[in-house]
């Protein structure tokens, strides 16, 4: 054993290099923080109508005289949607890579966004939900069923859960899903419209009131998610380990699962299912603070509310005078990002 | 720091349908270091996963200072009880410092903030193990050799009055594995700590344990002083080898030199 004072010099050199990186972090923060704001700002201001500096301002201060000031008094919840639902989506998805130590996951990929519509589009075929509450709950279950049976079917095997198998099963279900989602709708010239329009997945449609109504169970997801992230920082380091730094591993998983598994049924019930962001964001974060989860978790929730929202601002210019909606965006940028990852990152347990 | 008496007694323990260990008894002596050697697959990780509560065995108990490792809270068990698993596995990316600091996650609550004490622990850990200067590298980028200073460096941040490690000379040249071992000796030695470690160098196996044990096929064929154990006739039963044991003039230990069936004069 070293002296004291020896002992405390190196307790204080330990702390600056601590310091030091808590310093570029706070640094990524700020900029991350105002790259949000810029991007609200534009959601506000850019939409496939042009709109003068001064019919914003009125339409934020409520007024609504002109279509001019009402198109940008639609844009206000939209923008407020997008940035709950993504940073909705880009939480979860950083959940659920710790939570599988599985650096393709994904709400998209794993099956749970799918899930989701399923259970959405059971509902509305069959029994008739309509609300935006019943949409919400059902949602959830489906969420929550999907990401149980594709981890089910993920871990089946030797070697438990790999990030392969777990990819694949995702996938696969997804896929499956999906073909169930056809099958249930094509025939039912009823509800294909407006559920086909739900399945791209967009914000457009927002308004204050759709929005308030998912809000408390948003409010859930993040508590828990937030909650987790020290437990997820234990199950990192494999299920050995965090056992024997006094973590209960089944108890951590289920408890930061069930937030990502709100987070994710909430946002497919409002926006319908958007894909990637929940895979691209975490690992942008990872680069910007590391994988410290107590600072990756807030930072993908920043980061993926001004992503979704920037995605949304996109999809409202390249075709105007129509919209894309963000789903589509999203895809169109996630995708090659999928592909870089299974080419560069080394595809194993995180 | 308090000596704490860790034993296992009648304990049967396996994976699936296939028994590993089959009606094991062990006591680990306190303030002491117990050594395991065996043969590859004999059951030395397993004993040590149920020893840590990671498995839950069939039958048999271990207790802790008398009460049952499954009725004592996850936490304080392992404010108590420290572990390096044979092959642990890092975040990609993470940092030394980061990953050493994750020692300290038994001592602090959800609400309890980093302390000046979990500081002066982390260096003190980097310190001994001479990681320090690696600090803020990412560890996917050390040598085998550092890599393992700096799990087990996390394993000291831990401060446990209990140590098991499975195999935690791997990977490391010799002189780095006779410093290993002598840290955990002085460990020993100025804390109190009680280690159990597997090794598979039966040499200094011999020459660092107080208590030596020789497993073979889920069973202890033998245990005792290194004297007494480390002899031809085990050395024949445990691995099948035919060696010769002679004492090392500097520790006064036993140790055997192997007799292959090539190079003989
Ligand atoms: N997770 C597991 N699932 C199924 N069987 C296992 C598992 N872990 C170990 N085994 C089996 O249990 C037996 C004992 O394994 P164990 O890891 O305890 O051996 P060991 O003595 O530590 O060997 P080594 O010296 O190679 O580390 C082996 O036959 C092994 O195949
Ligand atoms: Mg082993």
């Amino acid at each position: 054993m070293p002296p004291m004072t020896a002992r405390s010099l190196s307790a204080l050199r330990r702390a600056r290099v601590i310091e030091r990186s808590n310093r570029v972090r706070l640094l990524a923060l700020i900029a991350v923080l105002a790259g949000v704001a810029v991007i609200s700002a534009l959601s506000v201001a850019i939409g496939t109508r042009e709109v003068g500096l001064s019919d914003i301002l009125a339409a934020f201060a409520g007024r609504i005289e002109n279509t001019d000031q009402a198109a940008v008094a639609a844009r206000l919840p939209r923008t407020v949607l997008g940035l709950l639902a993504g940073a909705a989506l880009g939480l979860a998805g950083a959940v659920m890579q710790g939570v599988t130590r599985n650096p393709l996951a994904d709400p998209g990929i794993l099956g749970v966004n799918m899930g989701a519509s399923l259970a959405v589009v059971i509902g509305v075929a069959w029994f008739g939900i309509a609300t935006a509450q019943a949409y919400i709950w059902t949602a959830i279950l489906g969420a929550g069923v999907a990401a149980v049976f594709v981890y089910a079917i993920g871990s089946m095997g030797r070697g438990g859960a790999t990030p392969l198998k777990l990819a694949l099963a995702g996938a696969a279900s997804s896929v499956a899903f999906a073909a169930l989602v056809i099958a249930i709708v094509l025939p039912r010239n009823d509800i294909a419209g407006g559920i086909r329009l739900w399945q791209i997945g967009g914000i457009g449609g927002a308004t204050f009131a759709r929005t308030v109504e998912v809000v408390p169970v948003l409010i859930a997801g993040f508590v828990l998610c937030l909650l987790s992230a020290r437990r997820l920082n234990a199950l990192a380091l494999g299920d050995d380990l965090a056992a024997g730094l006094g973590e209960s591993v089944a108890f951590a998983r289920a408890f930061a699962a069930l937030g990502a598994v709100l987070l994710c049924g909430a946002t497919t019930a409002i926006c319908g299912p958007i894909g990637f962001l929940g895979l691209v964001v975490p690992h942008l974060c990872r680069l910007l603070v590391g994988v410290d989860h107590r600072w990756l978790l807030p930072f993908s929730a920043l980061t993926g509310a001004g992503l979704l929202l920037g995605a949304d601002v996109i999809g409202r210019i390249i075709a105007r005078p129509a919209e894309l909606d963000v789903g589509i965006v999203t895809a169109f940028v996630g995708a090659p990002f999928f592909i870089w990852v299974l080419r560069h990152q080394r595809v194993r347990e995180l | 720091m308090t000596r704490h008496i860790l034993n296992a007694s009648r304990i049967s323990a396996g994976y699936g349908d296939t028994v590993i260990l089959d009606g094991l008894d062990l006591d680990l002596l306190p303030g002491r270091i117990t050594v395991i050697v065996g043969a590859n697959a004999c059951g030395k990780s397993t004993l040590l996963r149920v020893m840590s509560r990671l498995l839950k065995p069939r039958a048999g108990q271990v207790l802790l200072d008398g009460t049952s490792i499954h009725r004592i809270p996850s936490r304080r068990l392992a404010q108590v009880l420290g572990l390096l698993p044979q092959s642990p596995i890092a975040p990609e990316g993470i940092t030394v410092a980061d990953l050493v600091s994750r020692g300290r996650y038994p001592h602090q609550g959800l609400l309890s903030r980093w302390s000046a004490r979990d500081d002066e622990a982390v260096a003190a850990a980097l310190e001994v193990t001479h990681t320090f200067d690696l600090a803020d590298r990412p560890v996917d980028e050390l040598s085998g050799g550092q890599r393992q200073r700096v799990w087990i460096a996390m394993a000291l941040a831990q401060e446990t009055g209990l140590l098991l490690l499975d195999e935690p000379t791997t990977f490391l040249d010799i002189n780095h594995q006779i410093e290993v071992l002598d840290l955990l000796t002085d460990l020993n030695r100025t804390r109190g700590t009680t280690i159990m470690m597997v090794l598979h160098d039966l040499n200094l196996a011999a020459r660092y344990a107080d208590h030596l044990v020789a497993m073979a096929g889920g069973r202890i064929h033998a245990a005792g002083p290194p004297e007494a154990i480390l002899t031809e006739a085990n050395i024949r039963a445990v691995f099948g080898l035919e060696s010769r044991v002679i004492t090392d003039p500097t520790s006064g230990r036993p140790i055997m030199l192997p007799i292959g069936r090539h190079r003989m004069i």
